[in-house]
């Protein structure tokens, strides 16, 4: 029963890496730019929901309906007016500017929120479980992040590959020269980019508040494991990501589950 | 033939590989990159330091006797970065320091008091150059320094190099002596530390169990610091519940920011623990703890350490941090007073809210450095021979905030122990979570605000 229970919770948080990996998957894919402020992003997200849901009164996943807009304007103003202006030239800008961005959106978190750490209360779901018999148990809310993250995938890749607008991003990102000379705005298309890119991040960053808790300096340890997904699943793929991210929980989860983990650290 | 000579060199490198320009330019950029980081944090340090140094209170020259040259205090807090939670109530503090105490008498001189404020952004190296900063260019007289092994060690390290006296609080002292390489037999010259230590975490926690009777723990302890000592088999956990006939289930160290821990609990509930016990970060426990829900893992008493120090983290996990239990240094019911102005521990904290809107915190502990600091210096004989400075500092015998300080008792030199109990967190009345003491065991002199419930 062991390694039944391994693969299911090993699918079940290769959805929530997913979440993490696939915005800057996707970043990544159209315009080439790593983005260092990824984590931060998402923490910043789980703010503007703690503050919505603060204001409201609501549960943080129907916060989500103003959250992700909101999250979406700013990543369009993001890289209209400043990202787009590191793409030229040195491939060394957008990293810097990125980071910088990290250190200022830790910094006035920190000095708007405090240091305390923040959680999402998403009510029953979050303690819940299905009981699966023989003592195996999925809880509803990894479930829940799971069949959100897949359908995330399911749009996005459907978006990219069935639309204009789709069409548009992967001429973008195959040749912005050729791109331009048929009409189209690349600043927009990047823009539109890191848009999709922030939301699909900042909802990543609201079931990390729920999932557990958070502080405005936790962003670039969160940033690591999307990273990893992002860079072993293969930049700019959409599937990747999550394929990685399940395979590469077991692993970890034998390690854990067996005795040897104790004596070899 | 200049022409000539540069065609040759071109073909020496290979067609397509990265030019040895390209490649200079790309590592002078992530050089860069790095570089800003650290310069960026010494930027917004040093304005920080600057700010302090001139808001210095002024020296209160209406009482007798002569003035003095102004003595140069260092303090090192984070207050910024992932352990700000400790230094939170630090601003608080410094401005209490300045409004008590802000000029000290020593041999009938008054000496007014420059306290100079650093932030260690969390960051030990950033600890360790600070500290460097104010010892070198601030030519401070005295180190105060508390939160945890990252700021107090780097600190305290740095002052031993300089011969700078020091006095610190909120570590425990085996990672401020061992961790520091310190031998029982010769200890520190310049650092003295007051707190408590991990063997009475282990009193306090495995008494409270008992009075719940529950004897089968499941331990979550980290790859860090702190969880490999909780584990160490000689000094650790292992053995004293060996001793006291607890079973105890260690599914071994785990790496922090796990999302899953599916494997751990599955081991618990094999082994029918009725006992969760661990030094858990805030977001890992409130992870593991959600996940135990979900995996049907009810044990009869959690006692975690770390993670549930503060409030703000309990009101973060929402309904299910009731009942928890936790290793608790100060709370306003302790029977202390401040040395500089007479309040109580009660006071203080009631002052805190007020200034600050927020719950009473345990890091109000911090304000004893600074009692320390003035007690030691009332005391020296020569101000400007610091030997005399960390003398007086030796044979400090008071009361504070934090308890008794007396440097001759301590379990190995240089460190002083402070009372440690086991507390509680309960449905509150003004806020919705309560610190109630329920365990005084080795402490006696702590009211107990109730008994141990065991988790429904």
């Amino acid at each position: 029963m062991t390694w039944v229970n391994v693969v299911i919770q090993g699918v079940l948080l290769g959805g929530l890496y997913a979440l993490y990996a696939t915005g800057l998957s996707l970043v990544f894919g159209v315009m080439r730019l790593v983005n260092l402020a990824h984590g931060d992003l998402s923490i910043m997200g789980a703010f503007a929901c703690l503050v919505l849901v603060g204001i409201l009164d609501v549960n943080p996943l129907l916060s989500l309906v103003l959250v992700l807009p909101m999250i979406f304007v700013v990543g369009y103003l993001l890289q209209r007016l400043m990202l787009n202006f590191t793409l030229k030239g040195d491939d060394m800008r957008p990293l810097l500017a990125t980071f910088g961005l990290s250190v200022i959106i830790q910094n006035g978190l920190l000095v708007g929120f405090s240091a305390d750490s923040r959680g999402l209360d998403a009510g029953w779901i979050e303690n819940a479980s299905l009981s699966l018999g023989g003592g195996l148990a999925v809880g509803w809310f990894p479930l829940l992040t799971l069949v959100v993250a897949i359908l995330v995938i399911v749009l996005l890749n459907s978006f990219l590959t069935r639309t204009r607008l789709g069409r548009a991003f992967r001429a973008t990102s195959d040749d912005q020269e050729a791109a331009r000379l048929m009409g189209i705005d690349n600043r927009h298309i990047y823009a539109l980019a890191m848009g999709i890119a922030l939301g699909i991040v900042a909802l990543a960053g609201v079931f990390m508040g729920i999932r557990t808790t958070f502080t405005p300096g936790i962003g670039p340890a969160r940033l690591i494991f999307a990273f990893e997904a992002v860079i072993m699943g293969g930049l700019g793929s959409s599937w990747g990501p999550w394929r990685v991210a399940s395979h590469w929980a077991w692993p970890r989860r034998w390690a854990s589950s067996s005795r040897r983990a104790g004596e070899s650290s | 033939m200049d022409k000539k000579h540069e065609e040759e060199a071109r073909s020496l490198l290979p067609p397509g590989s990265l030019s040895r320009r390209e490649f200079l330019r790309l590592a002078g950029a992530a050089g860069a990159t790095v570089g800003l980081g650290a310069g960026l944090g010494g930027f917004i340090a040093g304005c920080g330091g600057e700010e302090a140094a001139t808001t210095t209170a002024p020296g209160d020259t209406t009482a007798g006797g002569a003035t003095g040259r102004a003595i140069k205090i260092g303090f090192v807090t984070p207050l910024t970065g992932p352990i700000a939670g400790f230094g939170e109530a630090d601003t608080f503090c410094i401005e209490e320091w300045k409004a008590a105490a802000p000029t000290v008498q020593i041999g009938g001189t008054i000496h007014p008091i420059t306290l100079v404020v650093s932030d260690s952004q969390s960051d030990p190296n950033r600890a360790a150059q600070v500290a460097g900063d104010l010892i070198n260019n601030d030519k401070i007289d005295l180190m105060l320094v508390a939160s945890t092994p990252d700021t107090v060690n780097p600190v305290a390290d740095q002052c031993e190099a300089n011969g700078v006296p020091c006095i610190s609080n909120d570590t425990p002292w085996q990672p401020f002596f061992f961790g520091r390489g310190g031998d029982p037999a010769v200890g520190f010259k310049w650092t003295y530390h007051f707190f408590w230590g991990l063997e009475d975490v282990i009193v306090n926690f495995t008494d409270m169990w008992k009075s719940v009777g529950a004897n089968s723990a499941g331990a979550m302890w980290p790859n860090d610091p702190d969880g490999n000592a909780w584990a160490d088999d000689q000094t650790g956990f292992p053995r004293a519940l060996a001793e006291q006939g607890f079973t105890l289930v260690d599914p071994g160290r785990y790496q922090q920011l796990t999302e899953d821990f599916s494997a751990q609990i599955a081991r618990f509930k094999q082994a029918n623990c009725d006992i969760l016990t661990g030094v858990m970060i805030p977001p890992d426990f409130a992870n593991f703890w959600k996940q135990a829900a979900q995996q049907g893992f009810k044990p009869k008493i959690a006692s975690v350490g770390k993670g549930l120090l503060f409030p703000s983290s309990m009101e973060a996990l929402g309904d299910i941090g009731y009942g928890l239990t936790t290793e608790v240094w100060w709370t306003p019911a302790h029977p202390f007073t401040s040395s500089l102005t007479g309040e109580s521990c009660a006071a203080i904290a009631a002052k805190y809210e007020e200034k600050t809107g927020k719950q009473w915190t345990q890091p109000l502990l911090h304000y004893a450095v600074y009692e320390v600091a003035i007690n030691a210096l009332q005391r020296t004989a020569d101000i400007d021979d610091k030997e005399a400075i960390v003398e007086a500092i030796k044979t400090t015998k008071m009361d504070t905030l934090a308890g008794p300080v007396d440097w001759s008792t301590g379990p190995v030199p240089n460190v002083s122990k402070t009372p440690l109990v086991g507390g509680q967190w309960v449905k509150g009345e003004k806020y919705p979570y309560d610190l109630v003491v329920v365990n005084n065991s080795i402490a006696p002199m702590v009211p107990l605000g109730g008994e141990v419930q065991p988790l429904s």
